[in-house]
């Protein structure tokens, strides 16, 4: 078994507003995707949902705040699964909600120390 | 986990409108559109953030200090706006340096109400105040709003963002009018609160939960006025008995396949009895002052209706209560209802005289009503009205209604 970062992305724009009903589904198909992985016993961990503030430092002190206007996509969040092969978290990866709103999947295996 | 599956669309029903209006608020008309930025992006994160993590403990506490934050970074983010909000509130209140986002019970329900005063303005449509309304102050998606009023969501968008460019050039400001002039102010927010109500009672929506929604909105917004020293006046308690009165038949006057039971053929068990109860504790408070307006007289039209039996003093009540309100204000609706009541307290004969008077020929209203007179009196008369009345009822409610009493005329 080998561990896999799910690392979501989408682009920061809340033109939508949603509806009771839209917040429903949305939260719902969420929890049905983790119910599905926890299911087959392949979630490491629940993850985070991360903020939309930040700040993005390069070299010379080049602090930019957060992913804003030159950058439209900012990462929203991730979880860790454990499975065989990439092809396997890939397979995952494929029913996780973000995708609905347009958004889209990193899948990157985790280095491990102690093999 | 089914629980917060409820709960969200639940809390964003009851906060969204509390977080949009504080917002709102503080930063004008002019920049609404982040207010509502801001709280649906909060509901967003919730939705997501709880089904990954699991709810917090305090989830309407969750909501608002997010809110905050996000209000709190976007003023960070943008100086211009941000010095111009602090200008703003400066002028209101010099001790203040530091933009704090009250979200205090007692902060929120202001910001309601000035919202309301602010939205319900008559340089703008009636049917834009409402839409707004139900966009800013209840929280409704654009999608039910075009449900609710049989339309689309650009013809929606539109409305609304028309009439939000309208208050802004016009400046209108999010604030309590001055005291002397609540009453009239009063006015103009009551006539929306109303029109929202009879939007979602008589809407031709097949969405019968949406429908109920939107009445119960409108009882929610009402009790806001009612709640505050200053907008608690008598006009106000009367309309909200009144909506309660008419609330109180929801379960009965539609039926399981969605057709509206008439009055006649209601089964009275059904009405709510708490909500009747309400409407007679609101009636009662509304008879404190001097005035008497249109709502206190249709509130008690309403209370008449909800005995269900018919008495001599029942009818000779609703009569009296018809002559005095079309007094107050003409409505050719009042004015055929007062006719029916005529009929109830005297006699068909004796209505038959007045109705033809009234002269509403463009109205399918009227033709059922004459077509009711004649029943029992001449029945081929009787069932020519009803025809006429067919061919200008519009809904197919309304013709389902009345195609049914001509057929049960012929059959008898």
């Amino acid at each position: 078994m080998k561990e896999f970062l799910l690392l979501f992305r989408n682009t920061q724009s809340s033109d939508a507003m949603p509806s009771p009903e839209q917040l429903q589904n949305i939260s719902k198909a969420w929890q049905d995707w983790f119910s599905s992985i926890e299911a087959k016993n392949k979630l490491s961990s629940r993850g985070n949902r991360l903020d939309f503030e930040g700040t993005t430092v390069r070299p010379n002190n080049v602090v930019t705040d957060g992913p804003y206007a030159e950058i439209k996509e900012i990462m929203l969040g991730y979880i860790v699964v454990k499975t065989n092969l990439l092809e396997d978290a890939t397979e995952l990866a494929k029913g996780c909600p973000i995708l609905l709103m347009g958004g889209n999947v990193e899948v990157r295996g985790i280095v491990e120390i102690n093999m | 986990m089914q629980a917060d599956n409820e709960l969200i669309p639940h809390l964003f029903r009851t906060e969204y409108s509390k977080i949009t209006s504080v917002l709102g608020k503080l930063f004008g008309f002019e920049h609404i559109e982040i207010a509502e930025d801001i709280a649906s992006d909060t509901f967003m994160l919730a939705a997501e953030a709880w089904a990954m993590k699991g709810l917090p403990d305090k989830p309407v506490a969750w909501l608002y200090a997010v809110a905050k934050n996000r209000a709190k970074d976007y003023l960070k983010r943008n100086a211009i706006f941000s010095d111009k909000v602090r200008a703003e509130i400066q002028r209101t209140n010099t001790e203040l340096h530091e933009i704090e986002i009250d979200l205090s019970s007692k902060n929120i329900s202001d910001s309601q109400l000035q919202m309301m005063f602010a939205i319900c303005n008559p340089i703008i449509p009636a049917e834009a105040q409402i839409g707004l309304s139900l966009r800013i102050l209840c929280g409704f998606g654009i999608e039910e709003i075009a449900d609710a009023f049989l339309s689309n969501k650009e013809t929606i968008n539109k409305r609304l963002f028309r009439a939000k460019e309208k208050l802004r050039t016009e400046k209108v400001k999010i604030e309590f009018p001055a005291q002397i002039d609540i009453s009239k102010r009063l006015e103009t927010v009551l006539t929306t609160i109303y029109l929202l109500f009879n939007e979602g009672y008589y809407s031709l929506s097949k969405n019968a939960t949406l429908r109920k929604d939107l009445c119960l909105e409108a009882m929610r917004l009402n009790y806001l006025l009612i709640e505050n020293e200053s907008t608690n006046k008598p006009t106000v308690s009367a309309l909200l008995s009144l909506m309660c009165f008419h609330a109180s038949r929801f379960e009965a006057r539609i039926n399981a396949t969605g057709e509206v039971v008439l009055y006649e053929e209601q089964d009275a068990n059904l009405w709510n009895k708490e909500l009747i109860i309400q409407g007679e504790f609101f009636l009662n408070k509304a008879a404190t002052g001097t005035e008497i307006s249109k709502y206190h007289l249709e509130a008690a039209i309403a209370y008449w209706h909800t005995h269900k039996d018919d008495t001599q003093e029942k009818w000779d009540n609703i009569l009296q209560l018809y002559n005095k309100l079309l007094l107050i204000e003409y409505s050719p609706i009042a004015a055929l209802n007062r006719t029916y009541a005529l009929a109830k307290a005297t006699s068909k004969a004796e209505a038959i005289v007045e109705a033809e008077k009234l002269k509403l020929t463009a109205s399918h209203l009227y033709y059922s009503l004459l077509g009711y007179l004649y029943t029992d009196i001449d029945s081929e008369i009787a069932i020519g009205y009803l025809k006429t009345a067919l061919k200008l009822a519009k809904s197919e409610t309304d013709k389902a209604t009345i195609a049914k009493s001509i057929s049960k005329m012929k059959s008898d």
